[in-house]
C-alpha cells in the first residue's frame, strides 16, 4: 500500500512537485499497479541473474581519440539562462 | 507517377533518372501536409529546409554523384528522434523549445540514403501512452475516422503514413509503440531486434527496450528502409556488430514449410471478435500457402505487462532526470533565482514541465528503484524477464515466426480509455513481451473492423531474424484483402 | 608506536579519486585538457543532451586494470557500470555512471613505511566512474562548466586500516606515487586530478564497534590531509568527552584556520537508486588482456627502492628519495649505468641536480643536463681527469650551455694537472714565495702544510691533482734543504 507519506517521499526523490489531489490519485494508481505486479512474486527466481540487455551483443569500446565537433556556443544555445558560455542556476550552497 | 501509391524504389529510381525531381516529390507531400494535417494533427513541426534538402539531392543527381537508395523520398520523423536544427520535443512541454545540434543516427543514415525530412510527428509524451492522447501538442487523430485515436505512442507517424502525408515515417517502439498504431491505422510497422538499430539521438524512454523502426505503406518499403537504418553505430555500444542482411533483395513470399508458432496462452478469449476473425484468417491463409502451424507455449508471457511497466518506468525515471531546467528545455518561471532553493527549482520545473502520465511513470519507477523496494520490484522483474526471454529462445528452436494479434481490439475512440491506467496498460498484452525479450516484431494490415477501422496482424521473430518476419509479412500482404483500401482522410 | 590518544583510537579509511589522464573523456570524444575555455570541452554526450549515449573509452579500461594490478587487486572479469541517481546541477544527466556492486578491481593491498615501520593497508575496491562538472558560486546564482564532466576517474577505496594522521598522509602519498609510476594520473592535488576524501572515526581503545564516521573533503595537499585528520581526531574526542554524539556528516578543511567545518549533514534520505546502466554492456576482461597488461607494468616504487638498496648499495633514505618519482629514479639509473658509480650518481642527483631543478622549478624530464651527460661527468671525476671541485664548475657549465662535460673541460682547459713535472714547477714557485712558512714547517709546525697545499691549488686554479701535489710537496719539505 502506497500511502500519502510514501508518495510525498517518492515525489521528493524524483523532484516532482505534485498537488495533494495528484498525490491521492498517484497513491491509488501506484498501489493498483503494484498489486497487479504481486502475481510475479509466485515465480521462483532464485539464483537467476536479472536480464538487462536482452540480445547477445559483442562488447564495443572506442579508441581514446579526441574529436571536436561542437563549440561551447552550440552547447549552451538551448540554455534557459546563461552567462557567457556557462549555464546559470540558482545559488547552490 | 502516382506518388500516393509509388514505392520507395520507384520514386528513388525516378529521381535518379530525372523522371521526377526530389523537389517535386517533396512539394507534393508538403502541400498534402498543409491541406490535411489540420484535421489530423500528425505533424507538430514542418522542416522549413525540406525543399533545400530536396534541391541538394537533385543537384547531386545532376552532377551524377551517388545519392543513395532512398534518393528524394520524403520522410516524417517521430519527435523522439533528434533532428539537427529542427525542434525536437518528445511531445513534451519540458522540451517545447529544444533545438538539437545533432541528428539521431537513424536520421543521419536516412539523410545519407537520400531522404528529405518533411518534419516531426506527434506522439505520446516521451512515448508513454498508446493513444497519442498524452502529447503536449494535442491529440492526433485516426485518418480512417477522426473520432478515433491513431494509437500510440507513434500515433503521428501512423496517422501521417496512413493519410500519405509522407512517403515514409519513422517510429519508436518500447512496448508496442510502432506495431499498435500501425495496426490501428492500417500501415506496415516493424520493430527491429534490440541492438539492430542505433538509439543514439533518440530520446530515451526505456533504454533496454527502445528501438526505432520504419512505419510505411508496404513490406517492401519496410525492408528498404530497414537496410538504410540498421547496423552497428560507434555512438551506441548496444548496437550489434553483425552484418545487416540485404532485406529487400532477400524478400520472398514463399512460406512453404515455414513453421508458424501460435501461442497457447494468447487463446484466452480476451479478443474483440473482429480481431479474432482477422487472426484466424491470417492463420488460414498461411496454411494455404504451405506454412506449418504449430502451437507453442510461453507461460511467462502472462506476466509481460506488469514486468514491462515496472522495468520501463524504472529506466524512464532515471532517463528523464536530465530534464531539470538547467541545460535546455523548459524552466519554470522564477522571478528571482537568488531566493530559490535548488530543490524547489527542480520540483517546480519538472512538476510543470511533465504531463500527468509521465509523472505517474516517473513516480512508479522511482519507487521501484528505491532502497528497500529494488529487490522486490526492479530486480525481480529483471529476473523474470530473463526466464521469459529464455522461453522465447527455446520456442524459436521449433518455430520460425510467431503469429498473433497486435492488440485485443481495433482503435478506440478519443477519450474512451485514458481514465484508468491499468486498463490502458493491459491493452499492451500482445506487444510488450517482444521488447522485453529483445525480439523483432511487425504489424501488417490484414483486416477491417465492422466500423471500418483497420486491424493488423503481428509477426514476431527470433533475435536478428527480421528477414523471416518480413517474408511472412510479405506473403500475408500479397493475399491481404485490405491492402488497397484507403482511409477517409486521404 | 602507540596509536592511542587520550584513551581513544582513531580509525581512518580513505577514498582516493584518481583522474585518469586519457586523451578523451570516459564516455565520449571530448578533450580532457585542464585549461580549456568555458564549456569548450563539451559535446551533446557530456552535457547530457536528449538521446545521447555513453561509449566506453578503451584506455580507461587498461588504465583501470593497470592500477588494479599495481594495488594487488583481483581484476573482475565481468564488471558493471551502474547509474547513481541524484539531482545536482554539476551532474548533467541526473545520474552519475559509476561501477557499483561489481567494480573492476577488488581485494588489494598496498604496503608503505611510516618512520621505517612497515604498514599494510587493504584496498577494498577500485572502480571506474565519470567526474562531474564544476560549479562556480557567485552568491546570487551558480554557474556551471561541464568541461570536467565525464573525465574518467578511478576511485580507490581503502579498508578502515589506518589509525594516525601520519599513516593516512603516507598512504595518500603512496597511492599518488603508484599512479604516477603507472603514468595514469598526473597526481596534481591542487588541480584536483587526485582527490582524497578521508573517513575518520574514533572509538575507545579496545572497543570493537566503530564510531560514527565523518567524511573530510577539500584536502588539496597531503600536509592538509595530515593536519585535518589531526584536528578531526581531537575534535571528535572532545565531543565525546563532553558527552556529545558524533554526527555523520561531511566536513571541509580550512587550511587558514586549521580546522574542519560542517558542509552538509548526510541525510538518511539519500537514496541513489543504483541500477545497471542499460546503455552500457557489462565490461568483459579476458585473461589475455590482464596478462598483457601485467607484463607491461613498470617496476613499482617499493620494489625499486628495495632493489636500489640491495643491488646498488644505496641507503634506505637515499633509495626512498630517488624512487619518490619515477622520472627521478629513471634519471638516476640512466646516469648510474653510464658511469657505473651509482653512489656518486645518487649524490649528484639528490644534491646538485635536484637543487638546481627545484630552484628553477624545472621538471627532471626537462633537465638541461641529460642523465648521459651527468654520467659522463662522474666518469671524468672517477678517471681523475677533473677534481671533485672542478666538477662543480663543469656541472654549472653543463647546466647553462647544455654542453657535454668533456667539451667544457677541453674548451676551458679545466683538465686536472697530473703531470709531475708541471706540478713540481708550481710547488717550487709556491715554496719560493713562502719561505717563512717552509721554515715553520721544518721547525715542526706541520699545520702549515694545509696553507701551502691551498696556495698551490690556487695557483693551479684548482686544476692540480691534489694527490700529486701532496706527494711532491711532502717530498720537497721533508728533504733537507740544499
Amino acid at each position: 500500500m502506497i500511502d500519502q507519506k510514501l508518495i510525498e517521499h517518492i515525489a521528493k526523490l524524483a523532484r516532482l512537485k505534485i498537488t495533494p489531489l495528484e498525490a491521492t490519485e498517484y497513491g491509488q494508481q501506484l498501489t493498483k499497479v503494484l498489486n497487479h505486479f504481486q502475481e510475479i512474486d509466485k515465480i521462483n527466481t532464485q539464483g537467476v541473474e536479472p536480464l538487462v540487455t536482452p540480445t547477445d551483443i559483442e562488447f564495443y569500446e572506442r579508441a581514446d581519440e579526441v574529436h571536436k565537433r561542437y563549440s561551447a556556443e552550440d552547447m549552451v544555445a538551448n540554455a534557459p539562462e546563461k552567462a557567457g558560455q556557462l549555464f546559470k542556476v540558482p545559488p547552490v550552497v | 507517377m502516382d506518388l500516393l501509391k509509388a514505392t520507395f524504389k520507384q520514386v528513388s529510381d525516378a529521381v535518379q533518372t530525372k523522371k521526377v525531381s526530389a523537389v517535386e516529390v517533396t512539394k507534393f507531400f508538403l502541400s498534402r501536409i498543409e491541406n490535411l494535417n489540420p484535421q489530423l494533427n500528425a505533424f507538430i513541426a514542418v522542416n522549413s529546409k525540406a525543399l533545400d534538402e530536396a534541391q541538394a539531392i537533385d543537384e547531386k543527381v545532376k552532377k551524377n554523384e551517388s545519392v543513395g537508395p532512398l534518393a528524394g523520398v520524403p520522410f516524417g520523423i517521430k519527435d523522439m528522434l533528434c533532428t539537427k536544427g529542427l525542434r525536437t520535443t518528445a511531445g513534451s512541454k519540458i522540451l517545447e523549445n529544444f533545438i538539437p545540434p545533432y541528428d539521431a543516427t537513424v536520421v543521419s543514415r536516412l539523410r545519407n540514403a537520400g531522404v528529405t525530412i518533411l518534419g516531426k510527428l506527434n506522439q505520446d509524451e516521451f512515448a508513454m501512452g498508446s493513444s497519442n492522447e498524452t502529447s503536449f501538442f494535442g491529440n492526433c487523430k485516426n485518418p480512417w475516422n477522426t473520432a478515433f485515436v491513431p494509437g500510440g505512442s507513434s500515433g503521428g507517424s501512423a496517422a501521417a503514413q496512413a493519410a500519405r502525408l509522407a512517403m515514409g515515417t519513422i517510429g519508436t517502439d518500447t512496448g508496442g509503440s510502432i506495431r499498435q498504431p500501425a495496426s490501428f491505422c492500417g500501415i506496415v510497422g516493424i520493430k527491429p531486434t534490440y541492438g539492430r538499430v542505433s538509439r543514439y539521438g533518440i530520446i530515451a524512454f526505456a533504454s533496454s527496450l527502445d528501438q526505432a523502426g520504419p512505419m510505411v505503406s508496404s513490406v517492401e518499403d519496410a525492408a528498404v528502409c530497414l537496410e538504410a537504418i540498421c547496423g552497428h553505430d560507434p555512438m551506441d555500444s548496444t548496437t550489434s556488430q553483425r552484418k545487416v542482411p540485404s532485406f529487400s533483395s532477400e524478400l520472398s513470399s514463399n512460406v512453404k514449410g515455414m513453421r508458424i508458432g501460435v501461442v497457447k496462452e494468447y487463446a484466452s478469449g480476451r479478443m474483440h471478435p473482429d480481431v479474432e476473425k482477422t487472426y484466424s484468417l491470417a492463420l488460414e491463409k498461411l496454411k494455404q500457402l504451405g506454412a506449418v502451424v504449430i502451437e507453442v507455449s510461453i507461460p511467462l508471457t502472462e506476466f509481460a505487462v506488469p514486468m514491462y511497466y515496472l522495468i520501463a518506468a524504472s529506466e524512464a525515471s532515471s532517463n528523464l532526470a536530465r530534464y531539470d531546467g538547467v541545460k535546455y528545455g523548459f524552466r519554470a518561471d522564477f522571478k528571482d533565482l537568488s531566493s530559490m532553493s535548488l530543490d524547489d527549482f527542480y520540483s517546480e520545473t519538472r512538476g510543470q514541465g511533465f504531463g500527468a502520465e509521465v509523472k505517474r511513470r516517473i513516480m512508479l519507477g522511482t519507487h521501484c528503484l528505491s532502497s528497500g523496494y529494488y529487490d522486490a520490484y526492479y530486480n525481480k522483474a529483471g529476473q523474470v524477464r530473463r526466464l521469459m526471454r529464455d522461453q522465447y529462445i527455446e520456442v524459436f528452436k521449433s518455430c520460425d515466426v510467431i503469429l498473433s494479434p497486435v492488440t485485443t481490439s481495433p482503435a478506440f475512440k478519443l477519450g474512451e480509455r485514458s481514465s484508468d491506467p491499468l486498463t490502458m496498460y493491459m491493452n499492451d498484452i500482445f506487444t510488450t513481451s517482444t521488447n522485453l525479450a529483445g525480439l523483432t516484431g511487425m504489424s501488417v494490415p490484414f483486416g477491417m473492423s465492422a466500423d471500418k477501422l483497420p486491424i493488423g496482424i503481428q509477426l514476431t521473430g527470433a533475435h536478428f531474424e527480421e528477414q523471416k518476419v518480413l517474408n511472412v509479412a510479405y506473403a500475408l500482404e500479397n493475399v491481404s484483402s485490405v491492402k488497397l483500401e484507403v482511409p477517409h482522410v486521404y | 608506536m602507540s596509536t592511542s590518544r587520550r584513551g581513544f583510537e582513531a580509525v581512518i579509511g580513505i577514498e582516493v579519486h584518481v583522474q585518469l589522464k586519457t586523451n578523451s573523456k570516459i564516455f565520449c570524444a571530448d578533450a580532457t585538457v585542464f585549461d580549456a575555455a568555458d564549456n569548450e570541452n563539451t559535446s551533446p554526450v557530456s552535457v547530457g543532451m536528449p538521446g545521447t549515449l555513453p561509449v566506453l573509452n578503451s584506455a580507461v579500461i587498461s588504465f583501470g586494470i593497470k592500477a588494479g594490478l599495481a594495488l594487488d587487486c583481483k581484476i573482475r572479469q565481468r564488471s558493471v557500470f551502474s547509474r547513481k541517481n541524484y539531482f545536482y546541477p554539476d551532474l548533467p544527466k541526473g545520474y552519475q555512471i559509476s561501477q557499483y556492486d561489481l567494480p573492476l578491481c577488488e581485494n588489494g593491498k598496498v604496503k608503505f613505511f611510516v618512520d621505517g615501520i612497515e604498514k599494510n593497508v587493504s584496498i577494498t575496491r577500485a572502480h571506474l566512474e565519470e567526474d562531474a562538472g564544476k560549479s562556480i558560486h557567485q552568491g546570487d546564482f551558480t554557474l556551471l562548466n561541464y568541461n570536467r564532466a565525464g573525465i574518467p576517474l578511478l576511485e580507490i577505496v581503502s579498508g578502515p586500516d589506518m589509525h594516525t594522521a601520519q599513516e593516512a598522509a603516507e598512504y595518500g602519498r603512496t597511492i599518488r606515487q603508484i599512479v604516477r609510476y603507472l603514468d595514469i594520473c598526473d597526481g596534481n592535488l591542487e588541480e584536483g586530478s587526485l582527490r582524497c576524501d578521508c573517513n575518520v572515526s574514533v572509538r575507545k581503545v579496545g572497543a570493537e564497534k566503530l564510531g560514527t564516521k565523518v567524511e573530510l573533503k577539500n584536502l588539496n595537499s597531503f600536509r592538509f590531509v595530515e593536519k585535518a585528520i589531526e584536528y578531526e581526531i581531537e575534535r571528535q574526542i572532545d565531543e565525546i568527552e563532553s558527552g556529545k554524539k558524533i554526527v555523520q556528516e561531511t566536513r571541509l578543511y580550512d587550511p587558514d584556520k586549521n580546522r574542519t567545518f560542517n558542509m552538509r549533514a548526510k541525510e538518511n534520505a539519500e537514496d541513489y537508486r543504483y541500477f545497471p546502466d542499460p546503455d552500457l554492456l557489462p565490461l568483459i576482461i579476458s585473461d589475455a588482456q590482464i596478462e598483457t597488461i601485467k607484463k607491461s607494468l613498470p617496476e613499482l616504487p617499493l620494489a625499486r627502492s628495495t632493489r636500489f638498496q640491495k643491488k646498488l648499495g644505496l641507503s634506505e633514505l637515499d633509495a626512498a628519495m630517488l624512487t619518490a618519482e619515477k622520472e627521478i629514479a629513471d634519471y638516476f639509473e640512466a646516469a648510474g649505468a653510464i658511469c657505473g658509480n651509482y653512489k656518486a650518481a645518487a649524490n649528484w642527483v639528490m644534491g646538485d641536480l635536484l637543487r638546481e631543478l627545484n630552484s628553477k622549478k624545472i621538471q627532471i624530464s626537462k633537465s638541461p643536463i641529460s642523465p648521459t651527460a651527468l654520467g659522463k661527468l662522474i666518469l671524468l671525476i672517477d678517471k681523475e681527469i677533473i677534481s671533485g671541485k672542478i666538477a662543480k664548475t663543469v656541472f654549472m657549465g653543463m647546466w647553462e650551455t647544455g654542453a657535454l662535460p668533456d667539451a667544457i673541460v677541453q674548451k676551458s682547459g679545466l683538465a686536472q694537472v697530473s703531470n709531475a713535472g708541471d706540478v713540481e714547477k708550481m710547488v717550487d714557485s709556491v715554496l719560493a714565495a713562502n719561505a717563512s712558512q717552509v721554515a715553520e714547517y721544518r721547525a715542526g709546525k706541520t699545520k702549515v702544510l694545509g696553507f701551502l697545499v691551498g696556495a698551490i691549488m690556487k695557483l693551479s686554479k684548482g686544476q692540480a691533482n691534489p694527490d700529486i701535489v701532496n706527494e711532491i710537496l711532502k717530498t720537497k719539505l721533508d728533504s733537507k734543504p740544499e
